[in-house]
């Protein structure tokens, strides 16, 4: 039932070169939205589209109606694993008022499909279920059907209605007209109507309901196409050959050296770019391993236990979000200031797949097959890559292993390019387990100072957050291939890093999207306060180093960190003053929908009203505690608080998270069950996060390559029990919630741990020995 | 190269490939099978998984040339589009995924598992998944389609 294109049509496709025409003769999914005749006429839904990212104004680039009534539709937002495509098909049934097995969906293509440039940030939500883009494109569709068959049958649109396919009178359901016959095969030829009435979700009969993954059954019986699993005909097998060290170059590269090996193709070499092209994939690797190639020495690095003393001392690009002008005066008349420092290391999406894209590169023309959550960027700078202009080149979206950012998917589609060009022939790339974990754009280390005074009454009047965090490269985007390590390597340049100190004022109004600023402050900047708390005196200034490592947006990309910093201190000052840590929390928020996302997670979990920690702690053996966390998602785009609890064992110092009570305010939901997926699979992997990973490295590389350097959880651990209670709010607008459970996981587990022993963890992850360490180092 | 004959999912296939070539390849790449893929080539992370007479198998780490004349089974092998295995059938009612990548190793571990431990409980069938990861962590869902599978047969 996922129609996403076959393997044959992308080749018909591919050899065709990147016109629709051939793309429809190919496609079955899109022969039954076009007849024949207007096959012509549909290439200018080409032409329609927006190259920048906001998708486009033209209906008709987002949806089509078949002579059969089939409605296609075409998203620039693509489903990695976190339920996208079911969900845009859900609205597409709903607001076109066509049962869920009359919707069509083609996902970031650039030859077809509008540019909605990345999909990230759990954007994806706001930027499709609102009054615009796709959710648009079909109450604007719908108005026009009605009105066609307004004109068709007489009657006022008024006295018309939309259902299963047609547009019937409402009071004589005899009276109808198809949508097929109303407007079959021929284009809209209208601009998305800002007017155009969307469906209120009391309407709901589709979206709002636990539809089943349309792709799920293909995935659990094996059938499903992954981009590694893509076949173009004469494709051959290609692996790159990366530095053994952060900044090695190349010497020389002995092509000899793998010359007896069977079915080497080809070694290319591009700058400091090293590849091995071969008829078969175990022959390439092989070919990538042996192949001789003298490399200069890396740059060396600062011990890994000198990172964060380390980033406190570099050039700095400083940036201040928030500033009341009057921190370093109250602070130093207040008669209590509490201070402390959080750490938080680089971690990596590690995906459980090592990324994979085909490429081929034909002259002046190319298709890639990527997994890349950024279709038409990649365009782009594969173009700069290649020499070839952007509109020669198609970039047809596959999903890859689950990627929670940027991971490979973006650099090894780069690969396959660069090695099919070299090579005139298509070529499949999968990175090597190491290649994927030792050069992706990891998340980001953050070093996090933070400050409150107190108030008599022991309420905080001033919060004061002092943040470096290191960073390097970043998502390419439309013109900067040298962000990922393939564009670097071939000799393009990550990102200029600036430094810039003192930072210029504040900007208006708050940008909260990393979640620099806590959900305590007011957020004044200038005579707009748009933070989530009540505190006044205010400052949030962060300082960005430049980092030896490739780093990018990593799932709730900085606001993890921060959020980490941010829920744990306000614990800190709640257990100073022996408040309860819900209670103190909702006297310094001013925020309703945070504030009650945190009364209703604390009352489904129970929450037994008291400070932390815990009283008459035994202090051997197995403890057990609660801790609680929130946040407003990037200012405000998800709203969720989470309460967990933990048994510390305190002679091994192993934690286990025994239950998640999450309470999530996303606005209207569009799949509950899609829904809580994300939020439970994001908890699970926030608990890995917070327990296990991290990045490691030695004097010139990384060391952490593999899953027994790297320590992901796996199935075999006994996951908690997750409760999850959704908040479902449908007059506002609809926001994300593939990113918000993770971002609490981190606190509310440090808390729940300082409530079990009175040890608080300041640095992730909480390993058994930083626990332990902790625990020995306790006052008696 | 050496004139192979694999019995895969039923079916007697020939290939001609390298002996020592790693199983996965000759699955993925010679027989077109979607099933098992590559994650990590160490037979850390299970994403290869095959069953081979019965054994859940890394088929990353393990020579074509060790499974001639035994039956291997692949995660489409298991059942068929239209009768898909009681424990894909769980898997798809508790719609226990997200990317799905990881599903050969969490599905085949499993079955091959409580094939030998049919009463198997959940802290044995979480260890018998130790080495089996999920980057998704759909964990609660996996873990709760194996128990529902487990329940039934032995109900």
């Amino acid at each position: 039932m996922m129609h996403h294109l076959s393997s044959d049509a992308r080749t018909a496709l591919g050899r065709a070169g990147i016109s629709r025409r051939s793309f429809l003769k190919g496609s079955g999914a899109l022969v039954v939205a076009f007849s024949s005749a207007t096959v012509a006429d549909s290439l200018g839904v080409v032409f329609a589209q927006g190259f920048n990212g906001t998708g486009s104004v033209q209906l008709d680039s987002w949806l089509a109606v078949g002579r059969d009534g089939i409605v296609t539709a075409y998203t620039g937002k693509c489903d990695f694993g976190q339920g996208l495509y079911t969900a845009q098909m859900q609205l597409v049934a709903e607001e076109m008022c066509v049962p869920l097995n009359r919707v069509r969906l083609i996902q970031c293509d650039t030859s077809i499909t509008p540019d909605q440039g990345t999909t990230s940030g759990q954007q994806s939500h706001p930027t499709n279920f609102n009054q615009a883009n796709l959710a648009l494109a079909g109450a604007t569709a719908r108005q026009a059907l009605i009105r066609m068959a307004s004109e068709t049958l007489g009657v006022p649109a008024s006295d018309l209605v939309a259902r299963d396919g047609i547009v019937a009178v409402k009071t004589d359901s005899s009276r109808s007209a198809r949508y097929g016959d109303l407007i079959g095969g021929r284009r809209f030829n209208l601009q998305l109507d800002q007017s155009a009435a969307r469906k209120h979700p009391r309407e709901w009969s589709v979206l709002g309901t636990p539809v089943p993954r349309v792709d799920m059954r293909d995935m659990v019986m094996g059938r499903f196409e992954f981009v590694h699993n893509v076949k173009v005909p004469g494709m051959l097998h290609g692996r790159v050959v990366r530095p053994p060290e952060v900044g090695a170059t190349v010497g020389s590269v002995d092509d000899k050296s793998i010359g007896e090996l069977p079915g080497i193709v080809k070694v290319v070499v591009k700058g400091n770019f090293v590849g091995v092209v071969a008829q078969k994939p175990w022959q390439a690797m092989q070919g990538a391993e042996r192949l001789n190639v003298s490399w200069t020495r890396g740059t060396p690095l600062a011990p890994h236990t000198d990172l964060y003393a380390g980033i406190r001392k570099q050039p700095a690009r400083d940036t201040l979000l928030v500033d009341s002008g009057d921190v370093d005066a109250r602070l130093a008349a207040a008669a209590t200031v509490l201070r402390s420092t959080y750490h938080h290391p680089y971690q990596m999406h590690a995906s459980i797949g090592s990324s994979c894209a085909v490429a081929d590169v034909q002259g002046d023309k190319a298709t890639l097959w990527s997994a890349t959550q950024s279709a038409y960027p990649t365009r782009n700078t594969s173009a700069m890559l290649l020499g070839l202009k952007p509109e020669s080149i198609r970039v047809i979206y596959v999903r890859g292993a689950g990627c929670y950012g940027l991971n490979g998917a973006d650099t090894v589609t780069y690969d396959a390019a660069l090695l099919s060009q070299a090579i005139g022939r298509p070529v499949r790339v999968q990175l090597s387990r190491k290649d994927e974990m030792a050069w992706e754009n990891f998340g980001n280390a953050f070093v996090i100072d933070q400050r409150v005074a107190l108030d008599p009454a022991g309420n905080i009047s001033v919060w004061d957050y002092e943040a470096w965090s290191a960073a390097r490269g970043a998502r390419p985007g439309y013109n900067t291939p040298g962000n990922v390590v393939t564009g670097f390597l071939v000799g393009s340049s990550p990102a200029p890093f600036a430094p810039r100190t003192p930072a210029p004022a504040p900007g208006t109004p708050l940008n909260n999207g990393s979640n620099t600023a806590p959900s305590y402050i007011a957020g004044r900047v200038r005579e707009s306060a748009q933070g989530a708390g009540v505190i006044r005196s205010e400052r949030v200034l962060s300082h960005r180093v430049l980092s030896p490592f490739f780093t990018g947006p990593l799932r709730a990309p900085e606001r993890l960190q921060n959020t980490f910093a941010h829920e744990c201190f306000m614990d800190e000052v709640a257990a100073h003053v022996k408040a309860d840590p819900v209670e103190y929390r909702l006297k310094h928020l001013n925020h309703a929908r945070l504030s009650a996302a945190v009364r209703v997670a604390a009352k489904a979990a129970t929450w037994e009203q008291r400070p932390s920690p815990q009283p008459d702690r035994p202090r051997a053996g197995k403890v057990s505690g609660r801790g609680i966390a929130c946040v407003c998602y990037e200012g405000d785009n998800g709203y969720v608080a989470m309460v967990a609890d933990v048994t510390v064992d305190q002679d091994s110092g192993r934690i286990q998270v025994t239950r998640l009570v999450i309470a999530q305010d996303s606005g209207p939901i569009s799949n509950p069950d899609g829904m809580r997926n994300q939020i439970e699979g994001g908890a699970l992997q926030g608990i890995s996060r917070a327990l296990g990973e991290e990045v490691t490295w030695d004097d010139r590389k990384i060391t952490s390559v593999d899953w027994s350097s790297y320590h992901s959880l796996t199935l075999g651990f006994a996951p908690p029990t997750v409760d999850i209670v959704l908040l479902n709010q449908t007059d506002v607008e609809a926001c994300g919630s593939g990113e918000t459970s993770i971002t609490v996981v981190a606190p509310a587990i440090g808390n729940a741990i300082f409530d079990a022993t009175g040890v608080r963890l300041r640095e992730v992850p909480f390993t058994p020995e930083r626990v332990l360490s902790a625990l020995r180092g306790r006052s008696v | 190269m050496s004139l192979l004959t694999l019995k895969v999912n039923g079916r007697s296939q020939q290939v001609e490939v390298d002996p020592a070539t790693p199983l996965l390849f000759v699955l993925s790449d010679d027989l077109e099978l979607r099933g098992p893929k590559f994650g990590c080539g160490l037979g850390q992370c299970g994403a290869c998984t095959v069953i081979v007479d019965g054994q859940a198998t890394r088929s990353c780490v393990t020579p074509v040339s060790a499974v001639t004349g035994r039956e291997v089974t692949t995660l489409e092998g298991l059942g068929t589009a239209e009768s898909p295995h009681p424990l894909q059938q769980a898997f798809i009612d508790e719609q226990a995924a997200q990317c799905g990548f990881c599903l050969s190793g969490v599905i085949l571990t499993a079955k091959a598992f409580l094939d030998r431990n049919p009463r198997a409980t959940d802290e044995q069938i979480q260890q018998a998944l130790s080495g089996v990861l999920c980057r998704c962590f759909a964990n609660v869902r996996m873990l709760k389609a194996i128990r529902r599978y487990a329940g039934e047969r032995t109900a």
